[in-house]
């Protein structure tokens, strides 16, 4: 599904991917670990072609994403989800409207929209603020609005960059809880954080990154802030 | 594609204020352009009126007699470059005073036929053959004045072409000043929708999907600024013929044409897609990089 083969990438003179490389099948469920600076978001950028390696080989699919034309790097993000820490909703949409942006982006007709949208905001248990805006919703709520909105048009992949790193545990626990089934339903989950509690209690696989170098990748794996 | 549009609609929308000042930068544009055309068009068809009369129009003496005058008569008409000769009395002059001037009686009270010049109109074959029958007829003792329209023409041609270069100019450089207006608001836009814009790149939005609705949003403004521009003239031009007209009746020009107009309608449309394509797409590729 996801192939890393020796991926180095550097900012400047800052290391941020060392050597990288690991395989990610369909369906997995992965957490990318490590402290702040560790590479976690480079990791995840290059994945979906926001940021370009220095050298190494990167499939996604059957895709050298590498290689990849300008031009074809819509599709590649069409197959893939992405929830951010910070939620990124946009503020003059309603709930309902941000949800329905992935698919206008697809060309979908409005009678589509709208019962996609509906199905997933029921989904997410969202479905009775589909009409406010975002800053009219608590933190959990909008991170359900942004997960639906990465899930909406059924991707391959969902990456997940730190969605929990502004919520109360309780909320973050509810967010883990629907990623978890999102996955279940045989989408490949990729969640970047650095929450211990979190990837210790689900017992997924585990890529440990430190200084932009793989120190470990576990299955059922713990991580353990030293 | 209609989503593109419903995009362009929301932005609008939500920007009212931009979106009326640059609708307006394009009326002026638009307004300025539709005047000097009309008025190069007008002064055209004054100087196609002039010129399709080769007349010289000599002004007899007080006093000549009918004898003289049927001899000046016969000679013009021996003449190879005249083709018509009228022998215009002063009865003949008092009634084309009355028929002009019909509406305005304190005018025609002071007017009797002797303080009126009999005269004759002389057509020429060819209207460069205007100012050697002028020579011929100033030279002649019965004569007191010739008028030749060529001074009229050469006056017309020179204010036609004057208007010309001058609208050329003004309206040249009010299609760039709109085009770069549209490109600052677009731009202000582009800016604006920073967030929005990353969020659709990260979501698979096609760089056209994300342009397109700028681009829609800049033919907009000139569609309106040229569409309400042309019905502010037609309408001025509507409610002004009938005072016009007492004016430049003869040349034939007002009522203006409707067919007229609406070749003008289409230049102008055609113009204010480009200039508003011009202006956005010139935003679109200076700030939004996808």
């Amino acid at each position: 599904m996801i192939t890393f083969e020796n991926v180095n990438k550097k900012f400047g003179s800052t290391q941020a991917l060392d050597d990288v490389s690991f395989e990610i099948k369909q369906g997995e469920f992965v957490f990318i670990v490590g402290p702040s600076g560790a590479g976690k978001s480079t990791l995840l950028k290059i994945i979906t072609r926001e940021a370009l390696p220095n050298s190494g080989k990167i499939l996604v699919g059957n895709q050298d994403i590498i290689k990849m034309k300008t031009n074809d790097i819509p599709k590649l993000r069409r197959k893939i989800g992405f929830v951010f820490q910070d939620f990124k909703l946009l503020d003059d949409r309603t709930v309902f409207e941000n949800v329905a942006l992935t698919l206008e982006v697809l060309g979908k007709t409005d009678e589509e929209i709208s019962k996609m949208v509906e199905h997933t905001l029921k989904l997410v248990e969202i479905w009775p603020q589909r009409n406010l805006f975002p800053r009219q919703l608590s933190g959990g709520e909008a991170q359900r609005s942004a997960i639906a909105r990465a899930v909406v048009s059924k991707p391959d992949i969902v990456l997940a960059d730190e969605p929990t790193g502004d919520l109360d545990p309780k909320t973050a626990w509810g967010v883990i809880q629907l990623l978890n089934e999102i996955n279940s339903w045989g989408t490949t989950v990729i969640m970047a954080t650095h929450n211990q509690e979190i990837v210790n209690t689900l017992k997924r696989r585990v890529l440990i990154l430190k200084n932009g170098k793989i120190t470990s990748d576990t299955k059922e794996g713990r991580y353990e802030v030293k | 594609m209609n989503r593109s549009i419903d995009y362009a609609k929301k932005n609008i929308r939500r920007t009212p204020y931009q979106a009326i000042a640059a609708s307006m930068v394009m009326f002026m544009t638009f307004f300025a352009l539709l005047t000097f055309s009309i008025l190069a068009l007008g002064f055209q068809s004054a100087l196609q009126f002039f010129e399709s009369k080769p007349q010289v129009i000599a002004f007899f003496k007080e006093g000549t007699t009918q004898r003289d005058v049927s001899a000046l008569e016969n000679a013009l008409k021996q003449e190879p470059t005249v083709s018509n000769v009228k022998y215009v009395s002063k009865e003949d002059a008092l009634a084309i005073y009355h028929e002009k001037n019909k509406d305005d009686p304190a005018l025609l009270e002071l007017v009797t036929p002797d303080i009126l010049p009999s005269s004759l109109e002389i057509s020429a074959k060819n209207p460069e053959d205007l100012s050697a029958l002028a020579q011929i007829l100033k030279k002649e003792p019965a004569i007191d004045d010739v008028i030749v329209p060529e001074d009229v023409v050469q006056t017309l041609a020179s204010v036609t072409r004057v208007i010309r270069v001058v609208g050329i100019s003004t309206v040249g450089f009010l299609l760039i000043f709109a085009a770069l207006v549209i490109l600052m608001v677009t731009g202000f836009k582009i800016r604006l929708k920073r967030n929005e814009i990353e969020i659709m790149r990260l979501i698979g939005a096609s760089p056209s999907f994300i342009r397109t609705p700028f681009i829609l949003e800049g033919v907009f403004y000139g569609v309106t600024g040229a569409l309400v521009a042309w019905v502010f003239s037609y309408t001025l031009i509507w409610y002004f013929t009938p005072f016009m007209q007492g004016f430049i009746k003869e040349i034939g020009f007002l009522p203006i044409d409707p067919i007229l107009m609406l070749i003008l309608l289409g230049i102008s449309l055609v113009i204010s897609i480009f200039v508003g394509m011009l202006g956005s797409y010139g935003a679109v590729r200076r700030y939004l990089k996808i």
